[in-house]
């Protein structure tokens, strides 16, 4: 007999075979994820999920009995049945009337089970990447990495490789001594088999020849410059992995909680997204109404406040809080805005001016959202000549919780296919 | 308790319930030799301690230690994982595979009166089962299960690597369809060492492409149109459609043909499994029950131990009513275990009622006839041959009659004297996997015309197909390359076309 403590093994045996699964329905997942996110809580956003799918996608089809014909079954715990007794169809098991209600419950029966937050990230954003990152990138281009690469014949002696380079001095070795040592060997076979007493002189030519070759052999060096290697390090050049996502919301009276809940939605989706390409995602919450201020999380999300709206005081105190903080060459800027559109009408003006002058050349990507089921005003025409003029400023209305996503995900879709024209701003 | 105990000569081994591997190694010595005390014969036994989540990993490839890798394991291993996590299901306690050395899976969860309950269960139970049945002995080889498992495993990953992961994945998916038509009934089936399957494997992608060939050779030869006709191909019905598929589809590649027989070769390595439910269990049960009895009669076991061992064993034993909310059919630990022990019982107490109907076993010695039934018998067999009345009168075992044709359901039999007879032969009927199995068959090859597949289904007692035949039918038509229709007799006698694929051709033809 043999005990095997397996318990310190690789645990995850099924993982390949869970990622088939997952791979194969990843259509069906990646719908019940759509469909499941406007009614996820907003401090969920980012767990794990429960995916259903239904049960019949799934199915593993085999020849199998169906209903009807005749079936003789054996049941035991006989109370107070005799033979010849008949008894009425129970309705789940037979009969037309049953057999609907099984075939529904079979429908809703639907194979459920739990992703893990990696796994619904991955598929949460698939497909998505953020936008215009080529763009900047050389410029960009501020950090370097020391990494290995490969070995090298000369450098300093700190980063000697010792295993290369005792390898290399052996192969020397060998392959310098091994016809030396093969004559040596054929000499010393034919001394031992010279006839001694006929030809001293012989002998002493076959002794001379073995120490000059001995020594010959002895003098090979054990490590020769030639041996030595060096471990090569090169830098490699590291794009700036800092972003920071400024977040500007309306919160005059008109924008209620639950419009605020729906952007809070949105600004959740697009920080993990960003997440995901950035190490630092560093987040600076603007609200405003006829005045702005910067805010922390709590404030900027649950505090009520009533009044007008001047959208472009929010945008003036962005703009100096990246020249006080962010400067672009180091960060990447991105900026989402909420809004219900409502606006002071001279100053939708004034922020197409700043947006188009001073913000949008500085930031990745800027995205806008409006909240509400009205015609749009005067803010979305004006922004809508920003997006026809940059690349790199979106907009989208939101009406319901269900937009949410699609509306996430129709800003950053993969533009691959887009060509990368030059902006036409000044900066 | 004590007072029925003979008188201990032994200290007990452990009396605490933690387990470890000193424990395991003694409760192991002590069961073995009361093992080989009650004469059963094993195989070496390997032991391997793993945690839940590997219980887990096992479950979804129904224990094997090694498997291909494929979606639908991955769907059984997020559906257990589920309602393990969930609190639905408790793991089995073990999980043994028929393989020598034979392996048994011990939890570490277990107490140590768990593990000790699983060594006398698996190691000596299952064991001694899988190396005595006949059917065990025909179908597998234990000494060459792994290897083949790990040549299946490599295979297969060097075919997604060659021809990518969807293209496997669609090929095994229509094999699985087909898994249990993949086994001769009975035709005993040719026991080849698995080792050699490596090397055969190669020669074979050559001759097997030759064979085909031969058969498709489209060059016209002498024999007149009118002898063709006469000719059937197959000119038998074959029952092993997986292994029709693998000799004779017509373009199949050969890495396709070579996967067609790795799912073919597995699943006739759990076709006794499958065959043997009621007997494997009961046999399993009996003895972890029987030796653990005796354990304890040799003073090795505490109180405690037992008290532990008997509700766990209890639970297993179990058998709910019909009517209860707990019952899922016939529990076949049940069944089987209360059948061995009738069956010692009628060997070396028999009444009355036993010698009338088991005139050749009452009085015998237990432990050879106990023997002779496990090694000679199958589920089907061994109820037809076994089941005592006294046994239905425990279980109040009912026969129900269920037919489409009658607005009401009959019991045509109980447990009395008019009915035990009826009883016994529905059961046995109940556990014959050609009932539960529709009937189908390769019929005929088009092997002139246009290489379309006909299947025949026998219809039995008019159960009808379920509604997932048609995906099956397109699965063949998958592997066969060219057009697959499935006839049916019906009731009337009189064929009908039940399923055919591609859809497609038979309403063009309609139209034409």
């Amino acid at each position: 007999m043999q005990v095997i403590d397996r318990r310190l093994n690789q645990k995850n045996k099924s993982t390949v075979n869970r990622q088939r699964f997952i791979r194969r329905y990843r259509s069906q997942i990646k719908k019940a994820i759509a469909d499941r996110i406007s009614q996820r809580g907003v401090t969920d956003i980012g767990k794990s999920e429960n995916i259903s799918i239904p049960s019949k996608d799934i199915g593993e089809p085999t020849f199998r009995h169906g209903d009807g014909g005749k079936k003789q079954r054996i049941y035991p715990g006989n109370k107070e049945f005799v033979a010849g007794d008949k008894i009425k169809r129970p309705p789940p098991q037979g009969g037309s009337g049953g057999r609907r209600a099984s075939d529904s419950g079979e429908g809703d029966d639907d194979f459920s089970f739990q992703i893990s937050s990696d796994e619904y990230m991955e598929l949460l954003f698939e497909d998505l990447e953020l936008p215009n990152l080529k763009k900047n990138k050389l410029k960009k281009l501020v950090n370097y990495k020391t990494i290995r690469s490969g070995y090298n014949t000369e450098g300093t002696p700190s980063n000697i490789d010792i295993i290369r380079s005792i390898k290399g001095s052996m192969a020397r070795r060998i392959a310098i001594q091994m016809p030396l040592k093969k004559r040596l060997k054929k000499l010393q076979t034919e001394l031992s088999e010279l006839d001694i007493i006929n030809y001293p002189s012989k002998k002493q030519e076959l002794l001379t020849a073995i120490t000059a070759l001995e020594k010959r052999i002895k003098r090979i060096p054990y490590l020769d410059t030639f041996d030595l290697r060096y471990k090569n390090f090169t830098k490699l050049p590291q794009p700036t992995t800092n972003a920071v996502m400024f977040c500007l919301m309306d919160v005059s009276g008109s924008m209620d909680q639950k419009t605020k809940e729906m952007a809070k939605r949105f600004f959740i989706l697009l920080f993990m997204f960003l997440k995901r390409s950035y190490k630092e995602v560093e987040v600076v919450y603007i609200r405003h109404h006829t005045q702005a201020k910067e805010v922390d999380e709590q404030e900027f999300f649950y505090s009520q406040e009533t009044g007008g709206t001047i959208v472009s005081s929010a945008l003036v105190l962005m703009q100096e809080i990246i020249q006080d903080r962010f400067n672009p060459l180091d960060w990447n800027i991105y900026a989402a805005q909420a809004s219900d559109g409502d606006n002071w009408n001279d100053d939708s003006n004034t922020c197409h001016k700043l947006l188009d002058n001073s913000i949008l050349p500085k930031v990745r990507y800027y995205t806008y959202v409006e909240i509400t089921d009205r015609e749009p005003q005067n803010l979305w025409h004006q922004y809508q000549h920003l997006s026809d003029s940059h690349q790199n400023f979106a907009m989208q209305k939101i009406t319901e919780q269900n937009d949410i996503y699609p509306v996430f995900r129709e800003f950053f879709r993969k533009q691959s296919m887009m060509t990368q024209l030059p902006s036409r701003t000044k900066g | 308790m004590t007072a029925k105990r003979k008188t201990p000569v032994n200290q007990p081994i452990s009396t605490r319930s933690d387990w470890s591997r000193e424990l395991i190694d003694q409760y192991y010595k002590i069961i073995e030799e009361v093992a080989a005390d009650f004469g059963l014969d094993t195989y070496p036994n390997q032991l391997e301690i793993i945690s839940a989540e590997q219980m887990l990993d096992a479950y979804a490839s129904v224990g094997m230690p090694l498997g291909y890798n494929h979606w639908s394991f991955g769907k059984h291993f997020i559906k257990n994982e589920q309602s393990y996590r969930r609190g639905h299901m408790g793991l089995a306690y073990e999980i043994v595979i028929n393989s020598s050395p034979c392996i048994a899976y011990l939890m570490e969860e277990n107490s140590m009166t768990m593990q000790a309950l699983v060594i006398a269960h698996a190691c000596f139970g299952h064991n001694s089962f899988f190396k005595g049945n006949y059917l065990f002995k025909t179908w597998t080889d234990a000494e060459a299960i792994i290897d083949y498992l790990l040549f299946a495993k490599n295979y297969i990953a060097q075919c997604e690597q060659l021809y990518g992961i969807d293209e496997v994945e669609s090929v095994l998916d229509s094999c699985h369809a087909l898994m249990n038509y993949g086994v001769d009934r009975y035709k005993r089936p040719y026991p080849i060492s698995m080792r050699e399957e490596k090397e055969r494997q190669k020669n074979r992608e050559e001759f097997l492409q030759s064979q085909v060939n031969e058969l498709w050779n489209t060059i016209p030869n002498k024999i007149t149109t009118e002898e063709q006709n006469k000719e059937r191909f197959p000119s038998e019905p074959q029952e092993n459609i997986l292994y029709f598929v693998e000799k004779n589809a017509p373009i199949m590649p050969s890495w396709q043909r070579e996967i067609v027989r790795i799912v073919r070769k597995i699943g006739q390595y759990f076709y006794p499994q499958r065959q043997t439910q009621v007997m494997n269990e009961g046999w399993a049960t009996f003895w972890h029950y029987t030796i653990l009895n005796e354990l304890y009669d040799r003073g090795y076991t505490t109180d405690g131990f037992m008290m532990e061992f008997l509700q766990s064993h209890t639970n297993v034993v179990a058998q709910p009513d019909f009517d209860s909310p707990y019952f899922n059919g016939i529990n076949p630990y049940a069944l089987g275990f209360n059948m061995m022990v009738d069956i010692r019982r009628i060997c070396e107490n028999p009444t009355k009622e036993d010698k009338l109907w088991f005139p050749e076993l009452a009085g015998t010695n237990w432990q050879e006839s106990l023997s002779f039934a496990m090694k000679n018998f199958k589920d089907e067999s061994f109820i037809a041959q076994y089941l005592s009345p006294k046994l239905i009168r425990d279980f109040k075992l009912f026969s129900l009659r269920d037919d489409e044709r009658e607005t009401e359901l009959h019991i045509t039999a109980i447990h009395n004297d008019s009915g035990y007879k009826e009883i016994r032969q529905n059961l046995s009927e109940q556990y014959n996997l050609s009932m539960s199995e529709p009937n189908i068959e390769v019929y005929e090859v088009d092997v002139t015309g246009d290489r379309s597949l006909t299947l025949h289904h026998t219809p039995t007692n008019n159960i009808h197909l379920a509604d997932t035949t048609g995906e099956v039918v397109k699965h063949l038509h998958k592997l066969w390359g060219f057009p697959v229709k499935l006839i049916s007799t019906n009731s009337e006698g009189q064929q009908v076309e039940l399923a055919r694929c591609p859809v497609e051709e038979s309403e063009e033809k309609a139209r034409g």
